[in-house]
Parts: structure tokens; sequence; C-alpha cells
């Protein structure tokens, strides 16, 4: 019987762990919903660029003695480049296309950078240490919190915040929202919508690099765990609907926390708990639970 | 000369599989023709349909591991198994086309995937499905009690009319009236909704139709290589599936085998020689094909000297 050993230590860790994963699974759905808001594309390469933002992180650490924080700056930054770059070259042919060549284009790509990654570092996992700064933990009385894990909780709310604040609060915003509801209105006015577009993609891709890089020291880093991941996002974008930002934030922590409890109460569901929610999610609300269905 | 007109295509496939084994490794035929009519059943979806799902792997493995466990643990015979394992994908695909057909478009695609991922952790930890190895030495057994298909020739034989028969079906289906709702639907369904067509439920029975006819090929596929393992349900295995009908043409009759046979022996030529290249090339294709191939080999060389 597992109940019985169940304590509340045991609990609330996997609580903090749920939320770390559902930390991931905020920050990649809320990339997917702006990039598709934008580009009507559901970019199947956001798993692969999580995964190079995690491995742009070892290997500047490893190789050239580059730390966390840096690399927690210069990995979205250097992705957002290669990003912008595939935007330039491959993805803006496609805008005028049916949705789903965006899928198996990105699809593709993903691939590919999979592909590459395998060649170079083969398939096992690769530790990274926890910061100095935020490694040990805190006692609270009631549990032991590791710092680096309520560390990662913390720095995703924020960039998922200060996205949505970007996006609903400001003038940027603003022409984003204008681009996405009309675009050739919107360039009509004078505002440059190819590069509007471009920065968007950027942005999404240096999102999951960031998360790659927040990710890496509590995870194995191999070439595969970002399209192992982009599955269970894609169940989570269908669960929330891409058309509100804090709504798929919310329902990336709350799959995470779910998740977390399953892994107590019922371990042998916990990975599947996510997708059976999506199934019962599309009994009873097909359009998702923040959707609006076009 | 109607019946050559009308069958043409399977006739000229026909006599293309009596010829291939003194020309190429049996067992590598065998392997395309189980992919190709894997392809064959995906693009009853997507070409005929409009319907992409990204998880046709489930039914594939469905197919694939629920023969190979009829096979060994209830030493059925090879026909009785194969009908387990089309039995099976075919409610699978009920449930999952059930819910899928819920949403349109890129969701679609979202969900069929997001299910067979499902599926993959549940063959991960079932009891029956052997884990991470997989069912190994599944038997091929005797077909009907009678004729023992341990030997490659019978098997051969066997594969090829499976394949045949499963070609025939899509493309009688593609041909009959519910084949030209079905093409009404992918053309534009909001319209052939107000002719009064249950868009639903054509789109429920091709999903079922197609799901049946992959896990036949999956079925196939345990019984020729005697394994069924997670690659069978494996998202690369849906993302191939894909490949090969976007590289033979989607729409085509004869695309998804023309690309089965140009993915499986690339694969089967590189797998050796240039290892996780194998991917990045792969993935290279999906973006050439995007990008400038649309329309696939077949679909291409269609546009340019068909005769319709």
């Amino acid at each position: 019987m597992n109940e019985v050993s169940i304590t509340l230590d045991s609990l609330l860790g996997q609580l903090l762990l749920g939320l770390v994963n559902g930390s991931f699974y905020a920050i990649l759905s809320l990339g997917l919903a702006v990039i598709f808001g934008l580009l009507n594309i559901v970019n199947f390469a956001h798993g692969a660029l999580y995964m190079m933002g995690a491995y742009f992180g070892w290997i500047a650490l490893t190789y050239l003695g580059i730390g966390y924080w840096w690399s927690l700056v210069l990995a979205p930054s250097l992705v957002a480049l290669f990003g912008m770059l595939v935007e330039r070259s491959l993805l803006q042919w496609l805008y005028k296309l049916d949705h789903l060549y965006g899928l198996l284009l990105t699809f593709g790509v993903s691939l590919i950078i999979e592909g590459t990654y395998r060649y170079f570092f083969g398939v096992s996992g690769q530790p990274y240490p926890v910061p100095e700064l935020l490694a040990g933990s805190t006692d609270l009385g009631f549990m032991t919190l590791p710092n680096y894990r309520a560390w990662v909780v913390v720095a995703s709310l924020a960039v998922c915040l200060g996205t949505w604040f970007v996006i609903e609060r400001t003038r940027l915003g603003a022409y984003l929202r204008a681009a996405t509801e009309n675009p050739k209105l919107t360039q009509a006015f004078g505002i440059n919508v190819p590069l509007l577009v471009m920065l968007t993609y950027g942005f999404g891709a240096g999102l999951a690099a960031f998360a790659g890089v927040l990710a890496a020291p509590v995870i194995q880093i191999t070439p595969l765990m970002g399209n192992n991941l982009i599955v269970i996002v894609f169940a989570v974008v269908v669960i929330g609907g891409m058309g509100s930002i804090l709504g798929a934030v919310a329902t990336g922590l709350a799959l995470g926390v779910i998740e977390g409890l399953t892994k107590v109460f019922y371990p042998e569901a916990s990975s599947t708990v996510v997708f059976v929610i999506m199934a019962l999610v599309l009994l009873v609300r097909p359009a998702g639970l923040f959707g609006r269905e076009k | 000369m109607t019946f050559v007109r009308k069958h043409g295509v399977l006739i000229a496939l026909a006599a293309a599989l009596a010829v291939a084994p003194f020309l190429f490794y049996p067992v590598l035929v065998m392997k395309v023709l189980c992919f190709a009519l894997f392809a064959c059943a995906f693009n009853l979806l997507l070409g005929y349909t409009g319907l992409l799902s990204f998880g046709h792997a489930a039914y594939f493995g469905a197919g694939a591991y629920i023969t190979g466990h009829a096979m060994t643990a209830w030493s059925t015979t090879p026909e009785l198994g194969l009908l387990f394992g089309v039995g099976a994908a075919a409610l699978l695909g009920l449930v999952f086309g059930g819910l899928a057909i819920r949403r349109q478009g890129i969701y679609f695609a979202m969900i069929t995937l997001a299910l067979a991922q499902m599926l993959y952790f549940f063959c991960l930890q079932a009891p029956f499905t052997g884990g991470e190895d997989g069912l190994q030495g599944v038997p091929r057994g005797n077909l009907f009690g009678l004729i023992s298909l341990s030997d490659d020739t019978a098997m051969y034989v066997f594969v090829s009319v499976v394949f045949l028969g499963g070609f025939w079906l899509i493309d009688r289906i593609i041909r009959s009236p519910f084949g030209q709702v079905l093409k009404s639907i992918r053309e534009n369904e909001d319209r052939a909704l107000s002719l009064g067509y249950d868009v639903d439920r054509y789109k429920l029975v091709a999903f079922v139709l197609s799901s049946a006819i992959a896990g036949l090929a999956g079925a196939t596929k345990t019984l020729t290589f005697g394994f069924a393992t997670l690659t069978d349900v494996f998202w690369g295995t849906s993302g191939e599936v894909v490949l090969m009908t976007l590289v033979g043409g989607v729409g085509t009759v004869l695309g998804p085998v023309v690309g089965a046979v140009v993915i499986v022996v690339l694969q089967n030529e590189l797998a050796d020689k240039v290892g996780s290249w194998v991917l990045v090339i792969l993935g290279a294709i999906f973006v050439v094909n995007v990008l400038l191939f649309r329309k696939g080999i077949v679909g291409e060389v269609v546009a340019r000297f068909g005769n319709k």
C-alpha cells in the first residue's frame, strides 16, 4: 500500500517538482501560443530549441568555462538569433499555405537539430551542476525547500508575467496584437509586420532556450529531451487553447502540479495523466479551457 | 478491357511484386510493403479527407503489439492474429478518432500526436508489451493451420497478398460514393455540411478505416520480422509515415507506395553508414519537400504528364 507511506514532506516535494515541470510547460506553451498567434504556425521545433538552450549551457560551462548566469542571458539570445534565421530562410515562405505545412516544416527542422546534436553528443544524459548561489536548501519548518527549484518557479513566473505585460500593456504589444488580428491592415498603417513576425519567432525561440537553461540543472541533458517534452506541451496547449497568454501559463502550471500529485498517489499514471486530462477536456469542452474556436 | 483500365495500377503492382524478389532482398521488399500499406492508410486520411493525423504510429503499433501478443501468448494462427491486430487498431481508432475530430485543423494534428504518445507510455509500462525490449521472437505460425510461413517465400507471397488486398480496399474506398463525400469534406467542410452530410460521422468512419489498415500494416510487420517494439508506437514512426506520403505525393493513389520505397530504402542504405545523420537527412527531406516539392514525386509526374 502506497498511501500509508506518503509523508507531508514527500507530498510537498512532489508538489514543488510538479510546479517546476509546470513552469517549463508554461514557458513553452506561452511561446507556442505567441508564435501561433502571429505566424499561424504550430512550432514543432520548440522542443528542439529548448534542448538547444540546455546544451548551450552545458557546452558553455564544459568547454568555455562560462557559468550559469551568463548562459541564462546568452543562450536565449543566440537561440533567438537562430530562430530568426530559421524564420527568414524557411518559415516566411509558408504563411500563405495551409497551417499544416508549418507544422510539417518545423517538424523537419526539429529532426535536423536533434540529429545534429545526437551526432555530436550521443544520446547519454549530461549533468549540469546547480549554480553555487542557489545550491543547498532552505528549511521552512514544514518542509525543506531546494533553493534551485524555488528559483526556477519564480524566474519562470517572472518571465511569463513579463511577456504578458509586454504584449497586453505596451505599445509594441499593441502592434503585435494588431498584427495578429489583421496583418494587412496593420501593415497599411505603416508597421513593419514582417519584422514583427521575425522578432516574434525569435522571442519564442529565446523563451524556449531560457526554459532549457533553467531546466539544465534539474534534468539530464540529452538531444531527445526536447522532442519528448514538446508532445506533452502540445497536449497542454490543446487543454488550454492558444487564445490566452495567462490561460496558457495557468494551464501549464496546473498540469505540472497534477502530474506531480499523480506521482505521489498513482505513479504508474504519471506519464499519461496529462493526455488523459486532454481527452477529458475534449469531451467536456472541445474548444479547450481558454480557447476560442474559430 | 475495363478491368485492366480500372485495376491497371493494381496489376502493375502485382507484376512488380512478382519480379521484385529476384532483384532485391525479399525481406527488404516485405518491409517496404508493410510501410507502403501503412502510408496508403495514412494517405486515406490526409490525402482524401484532409485530416493530418500526426499519431498514426499508434494504430500501426497497436496492430503490431496485439498480433504479436496473440501469436505468442494465445498461439493463434497468423490470419487470426492479424484479425486481432486489425480489430484492436480499429477500436483504438474509434476512440482516439472520436476524440480528435472534436477539433479541427492544427489541433487535430496535435491531439492525435498526444494520444499516440499516451499509447507509447502505456506500452512502456503495460505488462504484456515487454517494456523497453518489446515482444521478441513472435512466431509466424501456419497460415490457416496448414501453410508454414517460416519459409521466406511463403511469407513473401502472404505479405504481397495482404498489401495488394489493402491497396485494393483503399482504392475501392476512394472511388466509392463514400470516398467522394470524403473528398468533398477535404475540399470544403462547411459546404459538405450544408449539403446535409454528417461530416463528423464521415470523418470518424474514415479515421477508423485508416486506423484498421494501419493496424494491418503493423500486424504484418510483426509477423514478418517477429518483433513488435516501442519504435512501432513512437512519434518518430508517425513522422516517417507523414514523410513517406509527402515525398510520394499526398492525395495520389500510388504516391505513398513510392514514398515508402524511397524512405525505407534510404534508411536501409544509410543506417550503417552515417548514423545519426539519417535523422538530419530525413529532416532535410521534410524541409525541402514542404518548401519546394509539395506535390511529391507522383504528384509532379501526374501534373506534368498526367491524363487527369
